[in-house]
């Protein structure tokens, strides 16, 4: 089983891309976990350039995501939703729409911000954007208000109720993931 | 001289099935300002109607057997948000009682969406058997019945800039079956 990580996120310091990491700890020894970094490099969604070969990034998104079972997301808040660069590369994943590669592809979704409430409101967003694009969205979050304060120097969340609620985050999507896999077996 | 004809009260006896070609589930829905349709195939459903009148009426239709007029519909139809084709693939049926009255009929059975079951009366006409042209012999049902989607978690909606919702709750189904002698 294969879980690929992606953080809505892009500076080097990410507490997105730390919450990743911490998740992707409590994946079970037999799971291999991808960070996917390639958000940076996906050009702005067109119709136009949305042809067959598709831009060398949105192929090797697209690829990266069909290449695993399940998808974990972390997205940080701005305005009140998510980043717009990952709403791009979530467009640019949905097509075409009928044969998406999320299509049925279990994900979940969990958040930090830098303020108290752990950017509910953009993790809320993205699961109608992904139940939109047709994946089988877990229900489970994780908000890591004053993302400040909950990592140690060596990235690891520091915060035990949210390291459990992050277990249980986790568990589930390996849950769902294994229900997949063995129907398709 | 008049004739009396006594209504009939029971079901062709024999096995029948479903013809798959001819036979489908048609649905309306109240969506935004008129009525959206649509219907699922090809059906696959068995009665069989003893000589002591006992009848078995089972059925179902592939999720993925919805037609709509756009591909794209039907992948959002079939998704996990509705109904999770994936994890669900069937739509089921199993009649627990049929009344007849003449060309009138009544069945009452229980209906499987999205791995939720609920009992339901569906009301139509039947009509008597009869040679077709492929030599065999078939009769037809027109069956009626009304749901409540949200009963079988078809919870999607999408307000319209009133609030209001887009796509009604209540749903009509109306089954069209050619029944082939066996």
């Amino acid at each position: 089983m294969k879980v690929l990580g992606i953080s809505g996120s892009l500076r080097g310091g990410s507490h997105n891309t730390k919450l990743l990491r911490a998740a992707a700890e409590f994946l079970p020894p037999y799971v291999e976990f991808e960070l996917w970094d390639g958000l940076k490099a996906v050009p702005p969604y067109d119709e136009d350039d949305d042809i067959d070969p598709a831009p060398a990034a949105v192929a090797h998104l697209r690829a990266a995501i069909a290449g695993a079972d399940a998808v974990l997301f972390a997205t940080p808040e701005y305005n009140s939703s998510i980043p717009g660069q990952l709403k791009n590369a979530l467009d640019w994943a949905s097509r075409p729409i009928a044969t998406n590669v999320l299509r049925n592809k279990p994900v979940v979704v969990v958040g930090a911000s830098a303020g108290a409430f752990g950017a509910v409101w953009a993790q809320g967003e993205l699961r109608k954007v992904l139940t939109a694009i047709g994946a089988r969205v877990v229900d489970a979050e994780v908000a890591v208000g004053h993302a400040d304060e909950r990592f140690s120097d060596d990235g690891a969340l520091a915060d035990e109720d949210l390291r459990d609620q992050l277990r249980e985050t986790v568990d589930m999507l390996v849950e769902e993931t294994h229900l997949r896999v063995a129907a398709a077996a | 001289m008049s004739t009396i004809t006594e209504a009939k009260h029971s079901l062709p006896t024999g096995t029948w099935n479903v013809d798959p070609v001819h036979s489908q589930i048609g649905f309306a829905v109240e969506y935004v300002v008129g009525t959206f349709r649509g219907s699922f195939s090809p059906l696959d459903a068995k009665l069989a109607v003893g000589e002591d009148g006992t009848t078995k009426l089972v059925g179902s239709v592939p999720v993925a057997g919805v037609r709509v007029q756009d591909e794209n519909l039907s992948a959002h139809l079939q998704s996990p948000e509705f109904f999770d084709a994936e994890r669900t693939p069937d739509i089921s049926f199993s009649a627990t009682e049929v009344r007849r009255s003449g060309d009138e009929i009544a069945i009452a059975g229980d209906l499987t969406i999205k791995g939720t079951t609920h009992p339901i009366e569906a009301n139509g006409t039947i009509t008597d058997p009869a040679d077709d042209p492929y030599g065999g012999v078939r009769f037809g049902l027109k069956l009626e019945t009304t749901i409540d989607r949200t009963q079988f978690g078809l919870n999607w909606n999408n307000p319209l800039p009133n609030g209001k919702p887009s796509l009604a709750n209540d749903v009509k189904l109306a089954a069209e079956l050619y029944l082939v002698k066996e």
